[in-house]
């Protein structure tokens, strides 16, 4: 019993990182029909602005984490919207896909060559503290984890359908073409979406390092996992996205304690075919339409 | 086809006969590589370029084409016995991979292809009793044809352009047939191809059935030019470099696989003398070609093409084949 | 006539190199500088420049400077084959690399068919055992030191239940399969085999398997990011038993990594800059202040791969090939008069290494020698 209490705890809060991520996929599909390969090396790089923050400027953790913050929805976010997807957009899917694995690899080779080849050390925000919960061991900082990202995701969501802003970015996603004519800034709300999903890989990456640590290629196997939780719970919902991350992060560890190790990383992508065959439109999505 | 066209096809054979004289071991074996990745990306061109389905699976193909070839001609068969092997083997995994996707909705294929690379991954590492496991395979056999023994560098590149020759010829011949017009129909409006009485979701399954056999195909002179394989060199990184020749090289075009596999293969090579730097430079410079010219370099050279000599042209045909 | 080949082939390569430059010797140094395999790549490259700059102050080798090369694997044994193949074809006569096992299995053939002796650090069992007379270890292979690592767990520590955490790549599979060859052939039970993923960043299922088992020591056979995220997560889930592990487990960068999730780990290390010696101290303090972070066993092994070469070249005369290959077989460096290996090591007919070894505990955040064993 602690046994499985354990697992869902851990990997619950693997899982909410997991989602943060996925909803950022989500979010640039809808918006602009960006399949993001380079979305893992997102949540790799805000880490590296807040260390080189910290080492070669100086700045205390909390400035370091606001400079990181406000890099990533500049760059991660604006800068990559207007200089890699505005571009390619008119020409299809296929140009942006390939635009954003060399620019994934342009990151990772980046942090490697002017920062550190090896992983980093990265600050906690929380504290470590491991408290007995029916046996399992909880973390104060797995808690946090858990709760900072569940309250972004909450707090997305409320953005989406409770304010103005909000629902004309889902109007854009619905149909770009009708939200125009309602008078809709779709171009603006487009940008909207790429700045949170710069501020949504920056919370990751600053949750996620002090366990993870920091690595140039931590991104290849997060961005995996997060493509893999954006479809098993479905493509056109961010609560679909939630859930496929807290899904996925049980499940992996499910799968490495009572089915086998060596194929521990087989159990989702299994799970993604058979959701594929038998559930299109993904666990939580909606056959028609989408909204954000 | 034009006398130009005829001309350029002599030309590229001719340099593809003479280009390994004088040159080191390094240099040939480098040219094979280029060969080889060729006969994967056009096998891709096909299912991307002409029936218009990504699929992220090319190298888990390649894996199974080169993990066949090795286990058999390890066991003493014939090379020619095992590349049949592995063309039937993974023609008939396309099939059944394409078969249920394609039934759903159309960029469904490039998900379970991504996640079908990853389950070969991961059985060709575990189940080590068949695969040898992650410490792979080593002392892959070069084919022997009676005097023509092709263990040396230079014979084997023959060999391979011989291979290479033959598959891009079976190609251009299948595009031309009424079967391949189909396909070109299927590309420029699938809507009208089905109205016609095409049966679009056959049609496509069979062009990426047969893109995937190519990749068997290039897997199995991969393993025994390298001599050695392990399934790390058929991950999902693998893929994703495949479909970066194609698209760079520009998909749909005959020869932008072969000129986007030059560049995938040479280019960090020719840039291998800004030391540290050259992947950034490598992936910069894959950015700026999509950013200026999202139709590939042959896209952009047909545009420049265009743009320096407007020639007359059927309003209606525009749109039209442009193999 | 092999011989007569290899002769032909060096004599030719000997050639080039005259004629590029009169008073070059060429030495080429493959290694993986990108992709995963970049972290450990890239400190055995800084250790082999280091030793290379430093020869060159000191007059080369034969009196003639020496043109060292770099090639950039990507940590992709099929790059790394053609860069062999390469570098030979460029004149090198010997060649320094690669780290990754996987790649070296494959490279070595290439040098072999044309007789370069090849100095690697990788410690997969199966490359000494293929035959191959021209390559050379810089360590001893994973093989060596588990007979050591199973004493000290049934002997010193006294369990008899075992677990291991090994990484499910070419690296830990070698390893591991060693380590559970000699444990059971000591006589332990390997109650947990637990393998994990490259790049793994999730390791509480494993540690909530060892620590269910039953084991009463964990063997940790994993590359650093991963130990160290193995020892964070152990802590945090309580596993109280002894952590046992090789050089990768108490080395600087797990330390640095885990903080104090390390304290309290052990290994039995081949190479350590913890070990208690002038040489090896000097050259640690030589490395940090020219790279700017400390080296660890990689860095020591490309430092001393490369004066390898100068010291059996030196001792035939010449810059040959295959007479450097003959010469280093069955020969042993004393440290005091060829200090850049560092410490006394002898290579037998296989290109395989003995040199002696330590036991390694970290305490407080810094590795400590706790017990030097001799050399087998």
């Amino acid at each position: 019993m602690a046994e499985l209490l354990q697992i869902l705890i851990s990997g619950l809060s693997s899982g909410a990182i997991y989602a943060l991520a996925a909803v950022g996929f989500t979010l640039l599909w809808q918006a602009s029909q960006t399949i993001n390969f380079a979305q893992g090396e997102f949540v790799m790089l805000p880490a590296f602005f807040v260390l080189a923050g910290m080492t070669l400027f100086g700045l205390p953790l909390w400035a370091a984490i606001l400079t990181a913050f406000v890099l990533s929805i500049v760059i991660l976010g604006a800068m990559f919207k207007k200089l890699v997807v505005e571009p390619m957009l008119p020409h299809g899917t296929m140009p942006l896909v390939i635009a954003t694995i060399a620019l994934g690899l342009l990151m990772k080779e980046s942090v490697k060559e002017f920062y550190s080849a090896q992983g980093q050390p990265f600050p906690s925000l929380f504290p470590q503290h491991v408290m007995d919960f029916f046996g399992a061991s909880v973390s104060v900082q797995d808690l946090c984890n858990l709760a900072v990202a569940f309250a972004a995701i909450i707090a997305l969501q409320l953005f989406l359908q409770r304010t103005r802003t909000g629902r004309a970015m889902q109007a854009t996603a619905q149909d770009p073409r009708v939200a125009e004519i309602l008078g809709v800034d779709v171009k603006r709300m487009v940008m909207y979406t790429f700045l949170i999903n710069g501020a949504l890989a920056a919370i990751a990456s600053i949750l996620i390092s002090p366990v993870y640590l920091a690595k140039f290629s931590n991104g290849e196997t997060l961005g995996m996992i997060a493509f893999i939780a954006a479809i098993v719970g479905g493509f056109n919902q961010i609560r679909g996205a939630l859930v496929g991350g807290l899904l996925i992060g049980v499940l992996d560890n499910l799968a490495a304690v009572y089915i086998s190790a060596e194929y521990r990383t087989a159990i989702p992508l299994i799970l993604l075919i058979v959701i594929i065959m038998v559930r299109p439109q993904g666990i939580m999505g909606t056959s028609e339409g989408r909204t954000v | 086809m034009t006398a130009f066209r005829i001309l350029f096809l002599i030309t590229f054979s001719v340099a593809l006969l003479l280009a390994p004289i004088g040159q080191s071991n390094y240099i040939i074996y480098i040219l094979c590589s280029w060969l080889i990745f060729s006969i994967s990306a056009m096998g891709l061109n096909l299912t991307l370029g002409y029936a218009g389905q990504i699929s992220l699976a090319q190298a888990a193909f390649m894996g199974i084409g080169a993990y066949v070839t090795a286990l058999l001609t390890m066991a003493g068969v014939h090379w020619l016995v095992a590349v049949f092997c592995s063309i039937s083997a993974t023609f008939l995994i396309g099939l059944a991979l394409g078969y249920p996707a394609l039934r759903v909705q159309h960029h469904f294929l490039a998900f379970v292809t991504l996640a079908f690379n990853a389950l070969v991954f991961l059985v060709l590492r575990n189940e080590e009793w068949l695969t040898g496991g992650s410490l792979g395979l080593v002392g892959i056999p070069r084919p022997v044809f009676g005097p023509f023994d092709t263990m040396k560098q230079l014979p084997f590149y023959y060999f391979t352009v011989v291979c290479f020759l033959v598959t891009a010829g079976a190609m251009a011949w299948m595009l031309r047939s009424p079967w391949g017009r189909a396909f070109k129909a299927l590309r420029e409006n699938p809507i009208r191809a089905n109205s016609l009485g095409l049966n679009t979701t056959r049609m496509t399954l069979l062009a990426f059935a047969i893109g995937s056999s190519m990749a068997g195909l290039a897997g199995a002179l991969q393993a025994p030019l390298v001599q050695f394989i392990e399934p790390g060199s058929f991950t999902l990184i693998l893929s994703l470099k495949i479909l970066l020749m194609v698209i760079v090289g520009g998909s749909g075009y005959f020869f932008g696989p072969i000129l986007g596999a030059a560049l995938v293969v040479l280019l960090p090579e020719m840039l291998r003398f800004t030391d540290g730097y050259y992947l950034i430079i490598y992936a910069l410079l894959v950015l700026v070609v999509m950013i200026f010219s999202p139709q590939g370099l042959l896209g952009l050279g047909r545009k420049l093409l265009i743009a320096m000599k407007p020639r007359k042209e059927r309003g209606d045909l525009k749109q039209g084949a442009q193999l | 006539m092999k011989r007569r080949v290899f002769a032909g082939v060096s004599l030719s390569v000997m050639m080039m190199a005259m004629s590029a430059h009169a008073e070059t010797v060429k030495i080429a140094n493959i290694a993986e500088l990108s992709g995963p395999g970049a972290a450990a790549g890239s400190v055995w490259s800084d250790g082999v420049d280091l030793a290379i700059d430093e020869i060159n102050a000191q007059g080369g080798i034969l009196g003639m400077q020496v043109d060292m090369s770099k090639y950039d694997t990507q940590t992709d044994p099929q790059v790394s084959r053609a860069l062999v193949q390469k570098a030979i074809d460029e004149g090198a006569f010997a060649l320094l690399g690669t780290v990754y096992s996987s790649s070296t299995v494959v490279n070595m053939l290439v040098a072999q068919q044309n007789g370069i002796p090849q100095f690697t650090a990788s410690e997969a069992p199966s490359i000494t055992q293929k035959g191959n007379p021209y390559i050379f270890r810089t360590n001893w292979g994973a093989q060596k030191g588990m007979p050591k690592i199973a004493t000290y767990l049934k002997d010193q520590l006294g369990v008899s239940k075992v677990a291991v955490a090994w990484a499910n790549t070419e690296f830990g599979k070698g390893g591991h399969d060693s380590f559970v060859e000699n444990v059971k052939a000591a006589g332990l039970d390997v109650v947990a085999d637990v393998p994990s993923e490259q790049g793994q960043a999730d390791f509480s299922a494993d540690v909530l398997k060892i620590k269910n088992s039953g084991a009463e020591a964990v063997f940790i056979y994993l590359t650093q990011e991963e130990a160290a995220r193995f020892l964070m997560e152990a802590v945090k889930q309580g596993l109280d038993i002894p952590r046992i592990g090789d050089s990768v487990l108490t080395s600087e960068k797990v330390i640095d990594l885990a903080g104090p999730a390390a304290n309290g780990a052990k290994s039995h290390a081949a190479l350590t800059i913890a070990a208690d010696d002038p040489l090896v101290q000097e050259f640690a303090a030589k490395f940090s202040k020219r790279f700017g972070y400390s080296p660890d066993y990689n860095g020591m092994k490309g430092y001393i791969g490369a004066y390898t070469i100068k010291y059996g070249t030196e001792m035939v005369g010449e810059v040959n090939s295959q007479k450097l290959a003959d010469v280093v077989h069955g020969l042993c460096l004393d440290a005091n008069t060829y200090p850049g290996v560092l410490i006394d090591m002898c290579w037998d007919d296989v290109g395989e290494v003995s040199r002696q070894s330590y036991m390694v505990e970290v305490k407080d955040g810094r590795e400590t020698v706790s017990e030097v064993l001799p050399a087998n």
